[in-house]
């Protein structure tokens, strides 16, 4: 692809648990600056959807990054290397360690590459974040639900990305919470990182997106610009529930 | 027993102790980080102070065909590797970096008259042969099954152990040498009579023990290691690569049994079978702290010391079955009172 502003360019992407298909001939793209949103029931594949484009889960198909076709047999540190970050269903933080330990980590692979900006990429998800100031000596795992996925946010945020996966940020969080982090996925927008964002909340997923898919049983079964497939009669009734207009 | 005696045992207790804290520390933090049980540890010890006999005796230790030959597998490993994938600059990077780094330090210790050289230069030789067997020995025997069961790892960790005690008995023959102490001398104080080693012994330890504990808290890559035993997925998701985790922490693995055995032969004569023995007590040590507690496993060792100098003195045909029977009222209290968790597949 040699269209500049395509982050991530997918076509037929198949990943396969031994004979089972999870994911199958999904075509996806984000450009430079979007959020693009995958909504979908349970077990649709979103989440394996994401761990096959991090190189967690080998897959079939094509994958262009930044302009780069990206090796079937890839492992995970390259695209970190490459700046694509994911932040897990299940934040996979470091429990026992600090905040501001969880937080440096994040930076690993650009301090290994010689960046020592470390200081002041935490002073920015501070910013952002500044629950996360308040308990930066707070080991990570007496934290609430919340404050860890802000923590896990934050975390990729220290890796200054180039296009950051969210894998569920609203689960099992209250809904006060979940307007915060959206809030802040909103924000996000004028640093210029291309978003990811796989959400079971679909109202909101649709409302801070620019575009979405729908993906059910593996497969896209719809796309568009987000704000057309939140009137999308279909999507209203499948996803939205009556309230759907917002 | 009278006093005297019972603080001459204490002092040996201490001094085995510490030697066995600091490989004890060593098992559990590569089984945290990597989940290898690093049996060869105590192989380290062996092959640490065989090679510093060597260098003092003037010959030139066969470590070196060692660290040579593991050098050129990994390069082969590597290079199988980097040319399917047609990375050309890989391959140069491990040729560089697992032969010619070998190939300097074996011409370096070829190149120098080691026996005539001061104590502290020896040392520092030893270790520069001995140490960097252990980041080769990950690339060569564990990375390539890093995903592997902890069963299977432990059966790589039994073959690699046999097969460093049989070239070590290749290389440095079946006879025990013991190396000059550090430094002459000994202190009194009342009944007890300390001698020099025993300090330097003690001393080395404290400060070995300080330095891992900075090294693990205060640097990002010590945080690294650190993070990878606490969430595999988590570490790899923030680019920390299992391969680079893995091989520096046989790196400080190396470098603490070599540098035990450097502080361990001026106290008893090693020979190349002693190795395995002596990991062993360590690796009861760790397994006093559930093979997940450093201080616990730091505590056990000192313990494991005391009880086998005492034992020595009351019982001395059954002071290895004393040590190693501990560990069984261990394991049961462990396995009534702690949850079995299931291997992950």
């Amino acid at each position: 692809m040699t269209e500049k502003n395509v982050v991530l360019d997918v076509k037929d992407l198949c990943v396969s648990y031994g004979k089972v298909e999870a994911v199958h001939k999904v075509n996806l793209r984000i450009k430079e600056g979007e959020i693009v949103t995958v909504i979908g029931p349970n077990g649709a594949g979103k989440t394996t959807l994401m761990n096959a484009l991090m190189a967690v889960l080998p897959c079939q198909g094509e994958v262009v990054y930044l302009g780069k076709a990206q090796r079937r047999d890839r492992e995970v540190e390259q695209m970190v290397a490459q700046g694509m970050n994911l932040v897990p269903e299940k934040r996979e933080l470091f429990a026992d360690m600090s905040v501001s330990d969880n937080l440096l980590l994040g930076a690993f692979d650009r301090y290994r590459r010689g960046h020592r900006d470390q200081a002041e990429t935490m002073e920015e998800v501070f910013k952002l974040f500044p629950r996360l100031r308040e308990r930066k000596d707070q080991a990570a795992g007496t934290m609430s639900g919340g404050e860890r996925q802000m923590l896990a946010m934050g975390r990729a945020l220290m890796a200054k990305p180039k296009l950051l996966m969210l894998d569920e940020p609203s689960l099992g969080l209250a809904p006060l919470i979940i307007k915060e982090i959206f809030r802040i996925i909103d924000s996000l927008r004028s640093t210029g990182v291309s978003i990811l964002l796989v959400e079971q909340n679909a109202r909101a997923a649709l409302k801070v997106a620019d575009y979405a898919y729908v993906l059910e049983t593996g497969e896209v079964a719809m796309e568009g610009p987000a704000h057309q497939l939140a009137n999308d009669p279909k999507v209203i009734e499948s996803y939205l529930g009556l309230g759907g207009k917002h | 027993m009278d006093l005297s005696i019972a603080l001459l045992l204490g002092q040996d207790g201490l001094t085995n102790g510490a030697i066995y804290a600091l490989l004890a520390l060593a098992l559990v933090m590569v089984f945290a980080v990597t989940r290898v049980i690093f049996i060869p540890q105590g192989q380290f010890v062996a092959y640490g102070a065989l090679t510093m006999a060597g260098l003092q005796s003037g010959k030139l230790p066969g470590t070196v065909w060692l660290l040579l030959g593991l050098g050129a597998l990994a390069v082969v490993m590597d290079g199988w590797i980097a040319l399917r994938d047609k990375q050309l600059r890989k391959l140069a990077r491990s040729a560089a970096f697992n032969l010619l780094v070998p190939l300097a330090i074996a011409g370096l210790i070829a190149g120098l008259k080691a026996d005539t050289l001061p104590l502290p230069v020896q040392i520092l030789l030893s270790l520069l042969l001995v140490v960097p067997l252990g980041p080769l020995l990950y690339r060569v025997a564990y990375q390539p099954l890093a995903e592997a069961t902890v069963l299977t790892l432990l059966i790589v960790s039994v073959a690699v152990d046999f097969a460093m005690m049989g070239l070590g008995l290749l290389f440095f023959g079946p006879e025990a040498f013991r190396t000059p102490a550090f430094s002459e001398g000994s202190l009194t104080l009342g009944e007890l009579t300390i001698n020099a080693q025993t300090l330097w012994v003690i001393g080395c330890s404290a400060v070995l023990i300080v330095v891992l504990f900075l090294f693990f808290e205060k640097t990002l890559y010590g945080k690294a290691l650190r993070a990878t035993a606490l969430n595999r997925v988590g570490a790899r998701l923030m680019g920390i690569p299992t391969t680079m985790a893995g091989k520096l922490t046989f790196f400080v693995a190396a470098l603490i049994g070599t540098f035990s055995g450097l502080l361990f032969a001026p106290i008893t004569p090693i020979s190349y079978d002693t190795g395995f023995l002596i990991g062993l007590k360590g690796f009861v040590a760790a397994i006093l702290g559930g093979l997940g507690s450093y201080p616990l496993a730091a505590v056990g060792a000192v313990f494991v010391g005391l009880l086998e100098s005492f034992s020595s003195f009351w019982a001395s045909e059954y002071k290895e079955v004393i040590v190693f029977t501990i560990i069984i009222p261990v394991l049961l209290w462990r396995s009534l009172f702690s949850h079995h968790v299931e291997e992950e597949e």
